[in-house]
């Protein structure tokens, strides 16, 4: 009795699957995500047990990915006063902390900051000697209005030491205080992990309560399972760890969907593209786990640079409206959404949608009624759509050889067989349910992301060392510690700075630890 | 005079990443420093050259070194006050305006972002009229002026005066202070007079780079009219419209070099770009043939929006048309082509231009 569950909590639907112990789909469901969340996780968790016909008892671990955090971020609900020490002066004070956020956001957010002497030099000398009087003054100034801590240092990613002191002092002295440490989030680019170190630190509440959530779904269907949150790289988070590094759920939606494609297919390296009804992602796996953006991604507004997948999000999907005007022919980027069962021609209405027009052609069989949209017409916006994919797979290509694509989704029965740039279009069973099957086979990963100063040292040392803590930090997260695997080895030199500093980054994943999540 | 408020610092950030030609550093960094530098103060006076006094003292100010290491230790905020101060006190003589060498990249930024009471108007020229890796390859340089006296300062308060023989060991030097400074500083340098700068700058540079940003950022015009009007305000060319297809870089010393290949579309259909950088664009081959290099500047801009691709952000898949604008006439004369010319970086041919005026 080992069945895992996996649940995927998205903006329109919550999807849920079981997979038994080969990872065959068992069971799946799909419920509207209502405003509470929680009733159609429970809805949902209820549906796909019942059709599965097991025991409660018989999960042994349940998954979720959610998109609750990056919603508390976009809607500026439920977020953490957050107080803010940046660890540089002399240097950084020309530009102060939260600069370029929206107002709005930074209104909820933004509680109380300072500046004081630390950090380092891009070789690991110390800028100043860390000011440890000025946080003590802080924290016993502002603990009563902070209800969570982001500490920043210049050059953290080279050298952690004046952030870990801060984090050792509030543990001891403020045990309630959570605190976020820049350089377990982010990478060079003060400005951008400072954004990112801030947002996590207001999520903190709003990822206890979905993790609460989730627990409390689980304990209503009787199920006592290990669980986990996925994060945006498509590996696994014990509860608790989730509960340090919230922001790292953000987007893990398209995520779980492209390592369910590349599950499902068996594929390891390909496109994916996942079809909704009001949008299409297209993203790229390589190894089995998504491409990571080498570019500042914005979240709720704001400039972070934390690892995200690389995505090209297109406004396709099978709602979207087809129109006509000045004999051009343009679909979406605006959709019917939900709506389409009632508003699309194939389903009796008049709206002429992408499903409508591929109906009409023959491209797809969907509806219970004859679309009367006309032909000519029907396969000139079959074009168009088919052109607006072509061109975001050819975005996210690295190269210009065809590769295999793997389409997951509702919508993608839309697609065709030929794709321009494609080697074959691949289809994998149960594809509309990719998202919770990505969620319930997800792995768990560790991972080092720093700047190594490298003059005088042995280069296989610092690999190795880099290695060893990228381990330690897959087994923090929950991960076996005779089961572990390295995915990723980047070595990158610094430009522009000389004396051999490089950016290296490893990636280590693992199975469960049997009893891991408590 | 005109002034420089919050409301243009977007659009010269965008002209000054199109005459970075590729490089010259993210003015991102810089564009919050002057942010924070306008709310403060108020808006920036940028003043012609024309209406500069009969008599005074210019100072050039910039950033030296990684602007990687600026993203992460972002400056104090006194360093430009700092340096131009000390070459005053140096100099005996109080400055009367202050400008940039570069106004392609983060050091379009630079004189902006002082912090205080240091109420002098930026100079609208610079002197290079694009971005450039070393302190020699400026118009100053090329008209004999001696970059020193030089102040070097970093965030602590440490700094250094430099007087050195000629402008090269200058570059040197300050170099080597820069990455024991923790690999960025900041320095005013060619201290020079009203008349010297008349005579030796490249006047209007930084309007133009307000101008081209606003023009690049008029969401209200169609893309090809967009590109026309770009052309035209530059005298300018199309090289190649195509779509990036390789990019490979290598990181040598101090600097990142590489090879961008694009296919052709459209018109250059079946023809191949190689687009070779040092951190700048420097020689742009179509089907092996050089046909526009250093100095003039090769611009990359995303075909739909127009907005610059730098060399960093250069990446398979893009498609991209790729301009060229004629540099200022000070590099072409035969002290310019030695000092920024395609030999200077390695490569074994004279200069190639697309403007008419650089062929005769």
């Amino acid at each position: 009795m080992n069945y895992r569950l996996g649940v995927d909590v998205g903006g329109t639907n919550t999807d849920c699957v079981i997979l038994d112990q080969q990872g065959h789909v068992v069971a799946k469901a799909k419920r509207p995500v209502t405003s509470d969340i929680i009733t159609s996780i429970r809805q949902g968790v209820a549906d796909v047990l019942g059709m599965s016909r097991l025991p409660p008892t018989a999960i042994s671990h349940a998954m979720f990915g959610t998109t609750q955090v990056t919603n508390a971020i976009i809607e500026r609900k439920s977020l953490n006063r957050v107080g803010l020490i940046r660890l540089g002066a002399p240097a950084t004070l020309a530009i102060p902390p939260l600069t370029g956020w929206p107002e709005d956001l930074r209104a909820v957010v933004q509680q109380a900051q300072v500046i004081v002497g630390g950090g380092h030099e891009f070789d690991g000398r110390e800028i100043s000697p860390l000011d440890r009087e000025a946080v003590k003054r802080f924290l016993a100034e502002h603990r009563g209005d902070i209800s969570a801590l982001a500490v920043v240092g210049v050059f953290s990613p080279v050298s952690s030491d004046h952030e870990v002191w801060v984090r050792d002092y509030v543990a001891e002295n403020y045990p309630d205080l959570p605190v976020t440490l820049s350089y377990e989030i982010g990478s060079v680019g003060l400005l951008e992990r400072e954004n990112a170190a801030v947002l996590n630190a207001a999520v903190t509440d709003i990822s206890r309560r979905a993790a609460a959530s989730f627990a409390e779904a689980l304990s209503a269907a009787g199920i006592h399972a290990e669980t986990y949150l996925t994060q945006n790289d498509g590996t696994l988070m014990s509860t608790e760890y989730a509960l340090r590094y919230p922001i790292l759920t953000v987007a893990c939606g398209p995520t779980n969907s492209m390592r369910g494609a590349a599950y499902l297919s068996a594929l390891k390296d390909a496109v994916v593209i996942d079809v909704g009804g009001t949008s299409t992602d297209i993203g790229v796996i390589r190894s089995g786990f998504p491409r990571e953006s080498a570019m500042a991604v914005e979240v709720g507004g704001v400039r972070t640079n934390f690892r995200m997948p690389d995505l090209i999000s297109l406004g396709l999907g099978g709602g979207s409206y087809v129109r006509e005007r000045d004999g051009r022919v343009t679909v979406g980027p605006d959709s019917v959404g939900y709506r389409i069962v009632e508003e699309a021609q194939v389903f009796g209405g008049s709206t002429v949608t992408y499903t409508d027009v591929a109906v009409r052609i023959g491209a797809a069989r969907i509806g219970t009624r004859a679309p009367s949209v006309p032909e000519e017409l029907a396969r000139r916006a079959y074009q168009e759509a088919l052109r607006l994919v072509e061109d975001g797979i050819d975005r996210i290509k690295t190269s210009a050889e065809p590769v295999p694509l793997i389409a997951v989704g509702g919508g993608s029965a839309l697609l065709p067989e030929r794709i321009a740039g494609v080697s074959e279009v691949v289809r994998p069973e149960n594809y509309d349910a990719a998202n919770a099957i990505g969620a319930a086979i997800a792995q768990v990963s560790g991972r080092v992301d720093r700047i190594y100063a490298m003059a005088g040292r042995n280069r296989e040392a610092v690999l190795e060392e880099a290695r060893v803590a990228a381990e330690a930090d897959a087994v923090r997260a929950g991960a076996d510690p005779d089961d572990l695997e390295v995915v990723e080895v980047e070595e990158v030199p610094l430009a522009y700075l000389p004396g051999n500093a490089s950016r290296i980054r490893v990636v280590v994943v693992g199975r469960l630890r049997v009893g891991a999540a408590q | 005079m005109r002034e420089i408020g919050l409301e243009q610092l977007l659009a010269l950030s965008t002209g000054a990443t199109l005459l970075g030609t590729g490089g010259g550093g993210d003015p991102y960094v810089g564009r919050l420093m002057a942010e924070a530098a306008i709310r403060r103060l108020g808006p920036i006076r940028l003043i012609d050259v024309t209406e500069l006094p009969q008599t005074g003292l210019v100072i050039p100010a910039a950033m030296m070194g990684a602007p990687t290491v600026m993203v992460e230790k972002i400056p104090n905020g006194s360093e430009v006050r700092k340096a131009v101060e000390q070459l005053e006190r140096v100099l005996g003589q109080k400055a009367i305006a202050i400008m940039t060498i570069e106004a392609g990249g983060i050091n379009s930024m630079i004189p902006l972002a002082v912090e205080a009471e240091l109420d002098l108007p930026i100079l609208d020229a610079d002197s290079m009229g694009r971005a450039f890796p070393e302190l020699q390859m400026t118009s100053f340089h090329v008209h004999g002026i001696s970059s020193t006296p030089m102040v070097v300062v970093d965030e602590k308060g440490n700094s250094l005066l430099l007087n050195t023989i000629d402008n090269k060991w200058t570059e040197k030097l300050s170099r080597t202070a820069t990455v024991v400074m923790g690999g960025a500083s900041i320095i005013a340098l060619y201290p020079m007079t009203t008349d010297q700068a008349r005579r030796a700058s490249i006047p209007g540079t930084m309007s133009q780079a307000l101008e081209l940003g606003a023009l690049l950022r008029d969401h209200a015009l169609p893309t090809a009219e967009k590109l026309s009007r770009l052309l035209e305000k530059v005298r300018g060319h199309v090289i190649f419209h195509g779509k990036v297809v390789d990019v490979v870089r290598r990181s040598t010393d101090a600097f990142v070099r590489g090879t961008a290949t694009f296919a052709g579309m459209a018109d250059d259909e079946g023809r191949t770009l190689r687009l070779e950088f040092q951190n700048e664009n420097l020689v742009a081959m179509i089907n092996g043939e050089p046909v526009v290099t250093v100095p003039d500047l090769i611009c990359v801009l995303d075909q739909e929006t127009l907005i610059p691709i730098t060399t960093e952000t250069l990446t398979y898949g893009q498609r991209a048309v790729a301009v060229t604008l004629p540099c200022a006439d000070v590099w072409r004369t035969p002290k310019g082509v030695e000092t920024v010319g395609p030999r200077y970086f390695g490569y074994d041919f004279d200069p190639r231009s697309l403007t008419p005026e650089a062929r005769s």
